[in-house]
Order: structure tokens, then C-alpha cells, then sequence
């Protein structure tokens, strides 16, 4: 099932939540909508899943309008932050739900809802905990029946607002891991909310990033970290250095007003001057973080500090300690005006 | 050095959070001297009162026409108001708990609005508005619809006195509880209905419950607002707590402490009922109030 959104817009009082939304959502595919909070990503997930409605705009389920239809109607699953399991409720009855409320004549019979719902715990990897109710279970757990339970009803989209944002970071880390996998069996058309980048560039197949309820940018994971298309993106994803062109006139190759953007392991840091280019500074402070090594470089002559990365293979090369007079030069460079 | 000085800081302040023994045996012994003397005392009077001239005086205090018609209008009321404010109560909270709409906070301080008034002036207000000489009197004469001194001047007047107690317990839980497990429920197909029934009301049961319970005891006790618009004719629009006042008025203290123990009873089932529940919702696991 394709999504395709057309000039969506939504507004909560003055505040403008969805500004002339337009995106498509390729069959099958797993797409992150990737934002920091207050963005518009997560009203933008309810429009689709129809537990919001848009002041304007279309939205078309494989080509279908389906913009005035109900939420039971849609035929979508949603997954919601904080799980929303039916608290007073077996972890079986909770995966049933869907099925049970089913109007008579499509209600499969409790032997099929038997099957199928202990087909769904198999595939969470939970089918143990059926008799157990879901504040008997971990927050991990919880957002994997949360997961069984939206499959239950064979929905066409499925949709998962912060799914593993109330969970902590290892379990995050495994959760997200094994979606994607599940996602590659079942190739249903998925989107997900998140505001943390490393889930998002982890997990999805393309990564819409937004900003004040405008889409900034559209692409491959690879596409929004190599080559961000806005500031924004630039400073969302990833960490990365400004240089003002009014002081940096060298790498920004430009006289205007323009600001000059630079991932940290974009620079070279060396104590011999590489060109005339380079800027001279001195570390302030310097150590390995896992593979890698920080530095933190105050430039001369201003009160700027660049971050810096470097390999450790770089580093071993060419070791540093803090208060080293050392000169920095960029190898890429992305300016914005 | 620090790690010393940390130490002593942590058992000063674990010292000063506690209260001595004598402060807290003084206080024990204030607020039990206090229940004794206000609430445990007068509760055995009652008793003692009712059975002061032998059981058989008891029973046939109870027994009497305008007691047992007294009874029976108590629980008529009962029967009416309970179920009225249940159906307001739930409908009310759920369209302040789960939904934004304008007048929010005006329609909240109007439930609150008989928990402010004195329930005379409640009773008053119906006077004024459906009595002979009141707003809408004439009309009603005119379709011969008595309200007034009548049973349903007495239901209508208790509803009013009523109503807070369903909605105020069920406002903040619902709130708490928060749109999810609806949101839920409709995403996987379940229609309005059915949402109700199998996700709002089992999550709400033991808060509604509780919230029967205090209205029930306040419908069948209540006084000042009944006694305005009953009228206090005997055998017809007399409840328990109107009874109990003539009886008392015409000095017969045995039948009126008689009445007056049913009421009682009432309120120790009541406060029993309540711990029950209070009881099963901690084991069950799901919280009473709005606060975990």
C-alpha cells in the first residue's frame, strides 16, 4: 500500500502544526519521520492512522482518498509510545481485541482466534506471557505485544509513534534491531516517529526530516547525513561546526554573509601548517572516546571552539596532548547563506 | 574527608525527618480521643436510644405504616437519583477527561456547584421555580404536574444535592488514564460502543463503584434540601431523615433513635462497602483515584 500526501495542513489554535505537508510513502517500505519534539511528526502519524483530522489537504491510500474515513475503518495499526495496552486485560485478550470486535459475520471463530493470536505472540517472541496482564510485563515486552496486537487485525499500513522512546537504551537498541528485521519478513508499509537520529538512520529505509511542521529534507539515511540539504538537517543530524564567512573568508570562498558547516571528523588537525588556509589554535582538550578521539580546538584570535574527530590510527600517528599550538583545515565544507 | 562529612549530613537529616515517640503518641491519642468523642459516642447513643425500652418497641417502631412508607420512598429516591447521576456522572467525566472543548472549567465548577450551595437553598431554588407561586407554577397547575410537596419535587431535589459525587470521582482517574486505550481500541476497529464497554467502563469500575457507594449514602440521608421541597406529609412524602425529625419533634425517642439506627446501619455498610472496594481496587491493581 502506497501513501501519498498532498499539501496537508494542520493547525491547533495560532499554532501551526502541519505546514503544507507533501510525501509520499512507497509500498512496503519503512519510512522514519525524524524531527525534534513539537516538529509536527507525530500529528502528522495520527492524520494518517485518522485519530487526527487535517484542516486541508489529501491523503491517498493507494491512489483512495481516505481522508474522511474513520479510524476503524482504515484498516491501519498503530503503535503508540506508551504501549496502550488494555490494562485490565491478559496479554492473549489484548491481541485478540481486534479480532473480537470484528462485526459478527467477519469474527473469526475462537478456534481461529486461538491460532492466530498464538501465531502473533510466536512471531513477538512472547507467546509465554499470554496469561499474564501487561503490568506484569517489561516495557520491552509491553511494545512487543503493542506490536502483536496491531498486526492482529491484518492492517494494510502500520504506524509507530516513538515506539521504543520509553524504553531504555539498551533495550532500544535490540527493539529496533529486531523491527527492521520483522519489517523485512512481513514488508508491510510502515512509518515511524522518532526524535533520536542514530534510531532513524539505524532503521528506515528513507528518513523525512521535519522542522516546525515543514518537511526539511527527504532521503536515504545516507542522503540526509552526507549531503543535508538545510541547515537544519546539517545541525539535527550529527554534530557539526560554524565558521561565519566574515571571519573565515578562506573556507567559505565567499565574501557575503554565509555560514560555513563542518562535521567534526571532516577536519584535519595536524602540528605542522598544511596550507594557508589552515587556522592555528591550540587544543583545549583531547581524549579517546571508543574508537574514536575528541578534540576540542580553540581557534586564535577568537573565542570559538571546534570540535574535532580523528581515528585512533590518526591520532597514534600523530599523538596530542592538551595545550598543543596545532593547525586545523577542513576537507569538506557545506555553505549555506 | 568529604566521604565523613557526607556521612553525617545523611544521619542528621534521617534523624530530623522523624518524629519522637511522645509526639507521636500525643498525637495517636488526639485524633482517637477526638473520633471517640465526636463519632464513636454519638453512634452508640443511637443504638442505645433505639433500644432503650426492649427490642419489641424497636420493631414495632419500624414496622409502622409512615415509618415503612418512609422506608420505602428513601429507597424509591435512592433507586431514581443513584442511577440518573451514574449515567450524568460518567458522561460528564468522560467529556472532560478525554475531550477539549470550550466552557471546560465553567462546567466543572458547576458540578462542583451543590458541594458550595447549602442544601437548603438548593431545595429553595426548586421552590421558587416549580412551587405555586414560582416561575413555572401556573404552568404546571395548568397540566396539573405537582412537583412540589410530591415525590418528584423530593427525586429532583436529591439528583441536585447528588450529583458531584459520581463525576468528582471519576474526572481525575479518567484524566490520568488518559486517551490511549481508546485511541487503541478504535485504530483496531472497535466502534464507539464497544470501545465503552469493553475499555472505558472496565478501567473506570472500581472509581465508579466507590463513587455509587458515597452517592447512595448521601441520596438515602440527605435533609435540608428534601425537607424544603417535601412538605412532610406523613405516609406520602416523608423520607427517613424527615421522619426521624417529627418523630423526635412529637418527643417519641424510642421511634424516632428506631429510624434513626436504619440510617446508621446504613452508613456502617456504607463505610464497610467502601473499604471493600478501596480493598479490591489495591489488589487488583488499578488505582481508585487519579493519583498513583
Amino acid at each position: 500500500m502506497s501513501i501519498s500526501i498532498e499539501n496537508l495542513n494542520k493547525r491547533f489554535g495560532d499554532h501551526v502544526a502541519l505546514n503544507d505537508i507533501n510525501l509520499e510513502v512507497k509500498s512496503g517500505e519503512l519510512l522514519a519521520l525524524l524531527g525534534p519534539s513539537g516538529c509536527g511528526k507525530t500529528t502528522l502519524l495520527r492524520i494518517i492512522g485518522g485519530l487526527d483530522v487535517a484542516d486541508s489537504g489529501k491523503l491517498l491510500v493507494n491512489g483512495l482518498d481516505i481522508a474522511q474515513r474513520d479510524a476503524r475503518e482504515r484498516n491501519v495499526g498503530f503503535v503508540f509510545q506508551h504501549y496502550a495496552l488494555f490494562r485490565h486485560m491478559t496479554v492473549f485478550e489484548n491481541v485478540a481485541f481486534g479480532l473480537r470486535v470484528k462485526p459478527r459475520k467477519e469474527r473469526p471463530s475462537d478456534a481461529e482466534i486461538k491460532r492466530r493470536v498464538t501465531h502473533l505472540l510466536q512471531l513477538v517472541q512472547l507467546d509465554w506471557v499470554a496469561d499474564r496482564f501487561p503490568s506484569q510485563l517489561s516495557g520491552g515486552q509491553r511494545q512487543r505485544i503493542a506490536l502483536a496486537r496491531a498486526l492482529a487485525v491484518e492492517p494494510k499500513i502500520l504506524l509507530l509513534d516513538e515506539p521504543f522512546g520509553a524504553l531504555d537504551a539498551k533495550v532500544r537498541k535490540e527493539l529496533r534491531r529486531w523491527l527492521r528485521q520483522l519489517h523485512d519478513e512481513l514488508h508491510i508499509t510502515s512509518v515511524f516517529v522518532t526524535h533520536d537520529q542514530e534510531e532513524a538512520l539505524e532503521v528506515a529505509d528513507r528518513v523525512v526530516v521535519m522542522n516546525h511542521g515543514k518537511v526539511e529534507q527527504i532521503g536515504s539515511p545516507d542522503e540526509v547525513y552526507a549531503t543535508p540539504a538545510s541547515p537544519f538537517v546539517y545541525q539535527f543530524i550529527g554534530n557539526v561546526n560554524l565558521f561565519h564567512s566574515r571571519i573565515h573568508s578562506a573556507w567559505t570562498e565567499q565574501h557575503g554573509d554565509a555560514v560555513a558547516y563542518v562535521r567534526p571528523h571532516d577536519i584535519d588537525i595536524s602540528h605542522t601548517q598544511q596550507d594557508n588556509e589552515a587556522l592555528a589554535g591550540e587544543i583545549k582538550l583531547i581524549r579517546a572516546v571508543g574508537a574514536i578521539v575528541r578534540a576540542e580546538v580553540a581557534v586564535a584570535g577568537s573565542d570559538e571552539l571546534v570540535e574535532i574527530e580523528l581515528s585512533r590510527e590518526r591520532f597514534d600517528a600523530e599523538p596530542m596532548v592538551n595545550g598543543d599550538r596545532v593547525f586545523i583545515r577542513p576537507r569538506q565544507v557545506r555553505v549555506f547563506e | 574527608m568529604s566521604l565523613t562529612t557526607n556521612n553525617r549530613i545523611a544521619v542528621n537529616t534521617r534523624i530530623t525527618t522523624t518524629e519522637s515517640k511522645p509526639v507521636i503518641g500525643l498525637l495517636l491519642i488526639v485524633a482517637l480521643t477526638y473520633l471517640v468523642l465526636f463519632l464513636g459516642l454519638p453512634l452508640y447513643a443511637v443504638f442505645h436510644e433505639a433500644f432503650s425500652k426492649g427490642s419489641e418497641l424497636y420493631w414495632s417502631a419500624l414496622k409502622e405504616a409512615d415509618a415503612l412508607s418512609a422506608i420505602k420512598l428513601t429507597l424509591l429516591v435512592a433507586v431514581i437519583a443513584v442511577p440518573a447521576n451514574l449515567v450524568f456522572g460518567i458522561a460528564a467525566a468522560w467529556a472532560i477527561a478525554k475531550f477539549e472543548f470550550k466552557g471546560k472549567s465553567l462546567l466543572i465548577t458547576l458540578i462542583d456547584l451543590p458541594f458550595a450551595v447549602s442544601p437548603v437553598v438548593s431545595g429553595l431554588v426548586y421552590v421558587l421555580l416549580f412551587g405555586a407561586q414560582g416561575w413555572l407554577g401556573p404552568w404546571l397547575m395548568e397540566h396539573d404536574i405537582k412537583l412540589i410537596f410530591a415525590v418528584p419535587g423530593i427525586v429532583l431535589a436529591t439528583i441536585f444535592v447528588t450529583f458531584p459525587f459520581i463525576a468528582r470521582e471519576l474526572i481525575p482517574l479518567m484524566q490520568a488514564q488518559g486517551r490511549d486505550e481508546e485511541e487503541a481500541a478504535v485504530s483496531l476497529g472497535a466502534s464507539g460502543w464497544q470501545t465503552f464497554w469493553r475499555v472505558t467502563l472496565p478501567n473506570i469500575k472500581w472509581g465508579l463503584l466507590y463513587g455509587v457507594i458515597l452517592c447512595n449514602a448521601r441520596a438515602m440521608g440527605e435533609f435540608g434540601a428534601v425537607s424544603v421541597v417535601s412538605g412532610h406529609i406523613r405516609g406520602l412524602t416523608n423520607t427517613m431523615p424527615l421522619h426521624v425529625e417529627i418523630l423526635y419533634n412529637e418527643y417519641n425517642f424510642v421511634a424516632a433513635f428506631a429510624v434513626a439506627s436504619l440510617l446508621a446501619l446504613l452508613a456502617l455498610v456504607t463505610l464497610g462497602v467502601k473499604s471493600l472496594v478501596e480493598w479490591q481496587a489495591q489488589r487488583s491493581g488499578e488505582p481508585l483515584h487519579g493519583a498513583h
